[in-house]
């Protein structure tokens, strides 16, 4: 059963907030994960892989620089679910 | 019907002890901040390394190779005439042939010793001692001198942000030879070559030569490197752990190669290692030095107390290839 979007914003708030200690309410769609959450590109990477196992995606490397914004994660987990 | 000879195996090797060089520079965070428009506090904080040594124009890989090699023998407490192989690990010796192993066993007194380099990157320590083990125990060297070693400054970009900022140079080297209990479990190793780009050089020689690349230096994709050094050496480590017949718990020591030290901390949170289980943080001080860093990371353990001889600890390799070796081992 997929997740709806708010399900995965939900879930990936989580995973932020693990990785980083951000405030989860803090995590909203529009936010940049570099500009607004300060988020690194190793950090990102670690969001990533934890993102593929709790969601059972696949992220390839080559995706990973189009997530700029928390929405843009939510959006692509959203639909490589189907 | 005449009747082959073949060696005559042992039952088990080990490491009979640790030799370490390193360059002679302390090189500050700041010092190359400039270059990458970065900053001391960037650094750190992306990779844990505060300063790295790297070696002045007159101190070369083979000097450094030469120094730790010595300690290791006199160490080991045997003639370097009794070593009937040596295997240099190295990417940055500066000639395609003859082999960096070759004049190092000449230096060190055991020619003619068999020799030769392996091109295993960061995993070529690993990689090294895999190749030890089973001359040893095959009883085709009595033995093994493994060295890894590298001066990666010969080969780094002042400009580039993905890899140069993290280099160091020097070399670690280990004695190789027969044992009456198990030293070296059997090892986990192995490639993948479909990232063969992944970590690597801004070009070939041949583009050098031919005016259509510049001298070429180290480079890597970093998340690309970042995800496959956690993700699959995890895997790789519990794999050499369940070879090893030893629990995580059991364990004394994890000396990873000191690639960054955010991998270092994310690699040991997926293993779930026990607070006692020590984990070298070398890099901090020493940078990343490729083949070299295991060894010199063990030795630095050693050197502080913070493990003993006899101590059990994994060590695994990883890097350009990809390339990846890991095995339990007795500290010396």
């Amino acid at each position: 059963m997929a997740l709806s979007a708010a399900e995965v914003l939900a879930g990936l708030a989580e995973i932020v907030t693990d990785e980083t200690g951000i405030a989860t309410d803090a995590i909203a769609l529009d936010k940049s994960f570099t500009d607004d959450l300060d988020i690194d590109s190793i950090s990102m990477m670690t969001i990533v892989v934890n993102a593929e196992d709790k969601f059972d995606v696949k992220i390839p490397d080559d995706e990973v620089k189009n997530l700029l914004t928390v929405g843009d994660a939510v959006n692509y987990i959203t639909k490589a679910q189907g | 019907m005449a009747k082959l000879i073949q060696s005559t195996p042992v039952a088990f090797s080990k490491i009979y002890s640790l030799g370490a060089a390193r360059g002679d520079l302390t090189v500050t965070n700041d010092e190359i901040a400039g270059p990458i428009n970065s900053s001391d506090e960037w650094i750190t904080q992306r990779t844990g390394i505060v300063t790295r040594m790297r070696a002045s124009k007159d101190r070369s890989l083979m000097d450094m190779a030469v120094e730790a090699s010595n300690e290791a023998i006199k160490k080991a407490g045997i003639s370097p005439s009794e070593i009937e192989a040596v295997i240099f690990s190295t990417i940055t010796h500066p000639y395609q042939t003859p082999s960096a192993a070759a004049l190092l066993a000449e230096l060190v007194g055991a020619n003619p010793a068999p020799a030769f380099d392996i091109s295993a990157a960061c995993a070529g320590y690993c990689y090294g001692i895999a190749q030890a083990d089973s001359l040893v125990r095959s009883g085709v060297a009595k033995y093994v001198l493994v060295v890894g070693g590298e001066k990666l400054t010969d080969f780094i970009d002042p400009t580039d942000r993905s890899i140069s900022f993290l280099l160091g140079d020097g070399a670690g080297a280990a004695i190789v030879g027969p044992s009456d209990s198990p030293g070296i479990s059997k090892s986990v190793w192995g490639s993948d070559g479909s990232k063969w780009e992944a970590v690597g050089m801004t070009g070939s020689l041949l583009d050098f030569r031919d005016g259509t690349g510049a001298w070429p230096t180290l480079v890597q994709e970093g998340q690309t490197v970042f995800r496959w050094a956690v993700w699959e050496m995890v895997k790789v480590a519990k794999q050499a752990l369940e070879a090893a017949g030893i629990k995580a718990d059991e364990l004394d020591a994890i000396v990873m190669h000191q690639a960054n030290e955010r991998i270092i901390d994310e690699m040991a949170k997926q293993l779930a290692l026990p607070e006692h289980v020590v984990v070298a943080k070398d890099i901090k001080t020493s940078g990343n030095t490729s083949a070299a860093s295991i060894p010199l990371a063990m030795h630095a353990l050693l050197e502080q107390g913070q493990i003993k001889s006899g101590d059990l600890a994994l060590q695994i390799g990883f890097g350009a290839g990809l390339a990846f070796g890991a095995q339990v081992v007795v500290v010396p």
